[in-house]
């Protein structure tokens, strides 16, 4: 060990030191540093990688970012979550980011419980994260109760839970009223509520039997299959014998796949509709061997669906370079092009405080809908989204013969007076076993 | 009577599905007393093989099982040469190093497919209706073959020398040596024979199911707990507790549609039960009689 003690040992321990020091400090001068986290073996955290490239790739072909009188560069920095399998993974990935590749921003994070511990930590450490993944409210409801400690965090995408509910519910009432048109159903129609057994759908149970009944609908009963069953046959087997004319489905797990997939070789006379977070994919078509048509889920977009004049370029563009329809969680490209760059060249500074005083303010639009943070009732910033027509409303789309299209809204009449209609949709199909049973 | 008849159905059809897990799972502890961990591993490979073969190279089905079987039984046999063997005696060690080995093919699996759910094609697609009830052709061919596979086993087993040999070593190593049965070699014989079955339930089962880099644990957790239930080493016992579970799991979505996801919790109180009132299993020997 003597050259522990030797004259040299110091000196270049020191150089490396100011080495690290300094090249992390010219980094900082150069480059705006966003962190992409989320679980990266899996679609949600590659399509989040994807639409931080595209928006990082647009932005740095412009010449960067304007900060002031300097342009910067955008430079992208991939954290693999690993969070579906472990949080202690996701809290590491959050914490790797932001003390050794100190990152500017953050945005991704998929599963509620690892968004949480990685809100923490983004926000204990003053780095603006955009969440591209979870759905909870309560990860708003943070921010709104103790603003000062979570003002960091902004959802980006999808919009919160109770509003994909009610959206949820949107779509199950167009279905209803497809059926009663071209099956002349006249009584209630019968609805199968199959939920994954997560703490996310637990509210639903109640929410469904006390909101169908106003909506003209029969409650047949209720299904809580685990989220990663693989055999759903018995499910199905009862559903069936309860005579459900719509199975109201809500899955974000694998869970998704096997049910779609089974119900479709059974040819269950009943329309899926709801949330199926996998047949969101475009991997869902080939999962399911194409057993997945007819398929009705909640999603943000389908080729040709436009919500706004910025959909389709995004769309197009996002086929082009990576051969697929963009999923929800390709969030991250508003979120660093929309929310973070057009918000940091607004006030030409990369301070936090300034950016979140004026983002939280801000109303702009995005390709998947127009933005507006909420304020809750006692007037607090949620930095939530603000859900219903004009604003996010997500679209609904179906599998119809291997492509994914979009069905709602499509005379949707949210309020009295107003309807809404996004270009590009789509009648919904019923599957040919469901009207030769209901029009023999 | 419809609600009974569903689950008399459906708890056919998921015991056939966990029996032929277990039957080999069985057979390579009763004769080797390998506790294989890595035995659904093997399944999840075969059912990757026929993903690859049919969707990569354009197969049909059928083909593709038999090559996801044979590779299986050739991985099995050298995973079982190279680090099986030389540690057989330690069977704590035997534990650990078939959880890695499941561990490595799961990492494996996640670095060629990615963690997306895959599916592969049915070797009979189509349902028919037995008393009201849908029932996939494939899901019938799990019953048969549950039913088959017990059948040429027992054959085997008690009409064939090696069969000899096999039930020879399970229930005496040391005298099976000394009567000049090489008992190395069958044991990896055994090893081969139970890596095929799982290979083969691999091809039999996954098409009702989906393929992703975990898909070998639940089943893992089920099959450990059907042979354990059936008594260690015991076939007959592998057979009887698998639709014991099956039933059990029918009965559960039937009877309580909204606690369906607690169907493999029940299986496996059940399970739990019979272990306090029987602690060898519905038809394992007593362990002071083992000793």
């Amino acid at each position: 060990m003597k050259w522990l003690k030797s004259n040299v040992f110091v000196p270049v321990l020191a150089f490396v030191f100011v080495m690290f020091f300094w090249a992390t400090a010219f980094a900082a001068s150069d480059e705006i540093r966003i962190g992409v986290i989320g679980p990266m073996k899996f679609i949600q955290g590659k399509s989040q990688w994807n639409g931080a490239v595209m928006a990082a790739e647009e932005i740095n072909a412009k010449g960067g970012v304007k900060v002031g009188s300097k342009m910067m560069k955008i430079k992208l920095i991939q954290a693999d979550s690993n969070e579906f399998l472990s949080i202690t993974d996701a809290t590491n990935a959050m914490e790797r980011l932001i003390t050794r590749d100190k990152v500017h921003f953050v945005v991704g994070g998929f599963r509620t419980e690892a968004v949480f511990a990685m809100q923490d930590i983004a926000c204990q450490n003053k780095v603006i994260f955009i969440g591209c993944g979870a759905a909870s409210d309560e990860l708003c409801n943070r921010v709104a109760k103790y603003y000062d400690q979570y003002k960091y965090f902004f959802r980006g995408t999808p919009f919160n839970s109770t509003a994909l509910v009610k959206a949820a519910f949107s779509h199950v009432g167009s279905t209803a009223e497809v059926l009663r048109n071209e099956l002349g159903i006249t009584g209630p129609i019968k609805v199968a509520f199959v939920a994954e057994k997560a703490q996310w759908a637990d509210a639903m149970v109640p929410a469904v039997q006390a909101t169908l009944p106003k909506m003209g609908m029969e409650l047949v009963g209720v299904w809580r299959p685990s989220p990663v069953a693989t055999d759903v046959s018995a499910e199905l087997s009862a559903i069936q014998r309860s005579g459900a004319q719509i199975i109201f489905t809500f899955f974000s797990s694998s869970v998704g796949i096997p049910f779609a997939r089974q119900a479709n070789e059974l040819k269950i006379p009943a329309m899926q509709v709801g949330i199926n977070v996998e047949a969101q994919k475009a991997e869902f078509w080939q999962a399911t061997r194409g057993q997945g048509n007819y398929v009705i889920t909640s999603s943000t977009y389908a080729r040709n669906v436009e919500c706004n004049e910025l959909t389709k370029p995004f769309v197009e563009a996002y086929i082009k370079r990576f051969g697929e329809v963009p999923t929800y969680t390709t969030g991250t490209y508003e979120s660093i092009k929309m929310s973070l760059v057009d918000t940091i060249e607004m006030i030409g500074t990369l301070d936090p405080d300034k950016i979140v005083a004026t983002l939280e303010n801000r109303v702009y639009k995005t390709p998947p809908s127009t933005i507006m943070y909420v304020k809750d009732n006692l007037g607090r910033h949620t930095h939530d989204l603000k859900f219903g027509p004009g604003y996010a409303t997500g679209i609904a789309s179906q599998w119809q013969d291997g492509e994914f299209v979009g069905v709602w809204p499509n005379k949707w009449k949210p309020a009295p007076g107003v309807e809404v209609t996004f270009k590009g949709v789509k009648p919904i199909k019923i599957p040919p076993w469901m009207i030769k049973a209901y029009k023999k | 009577m419809s609600i009974i008849l569903d689950i008399i159905v459906m708890g056919l059809i998921k015991g056939s599905i966990y029996a032929l897990l277990a039957i080999s799972f069985s057979l390579i502890f009763g004769v080797a007393r390998i506790v294989n961990i890595a035995h659904t591993a093997f399944y999840m490979v075969a059912a990757y093989c026929i993903y690859t073969v049919t969707n990569y190279m354009g197969w049909s089905a059928v083909p593709a099982m038999f090559v996801a079987v044979i590779l299986s039984v050739i991985l099995g046999m050298v995973i079982y040469k190279v680090f099986l063997n030389p540690i057989r005696e330690h069977e704590g060690a035997v534990l650990i190093a078939t959880m890695a080995i499941a561990m490595v093919f799961q990492e494996v699996m996640t670095l060629f497919f990615s963690g997306s759910f895959l599916s592969v094609p049915n070797l009979i697609d189509g349902y028919f209706i037995i008393f009201g009830v849908k029932v996939f052709y494939q899901q019938l061919l799990t019953l048969c073959a549950a039913a088959l596979v017990m059948v040429i086993l027992m054959i085997f087993l008690f009409k064939t020398k090696l069969g000899l040999a096999l039930r020879s070593t399970a229930q005496d190593r040391e005298v099976a040596n000394l009567m000049g049965i090489n008992e190395s070699k069958v044991a990896m014989i055994t090893m081969g024979i139970a890596i095929g079955l799982a290979g083969f339930a691999g091809a039999i089962v996954v098409p009702l199911e989906i393929l992703e880099p975990h898909m070998w644990a639940t089943p893992l957790v089920m099959m450990m707990a059907v042979v354990v239930l059936g008594g260690l080493g015991s076939l007959k016992g592998s057979f009887v507790g698998a639709y014991i579970m099956g039933f059990t799991e029918a009965m559960v979505v039937f009877l309580s549609p909204q606690g369906a996801f607690l169907k493999i919790s029940v299986a496996l109180l059940i399970m739990i039960i019979v272990l306090l009132i029987r602690p060898e299993g519905l038809f394992g020997v007593y362990f002071e009689e083992e000793r």
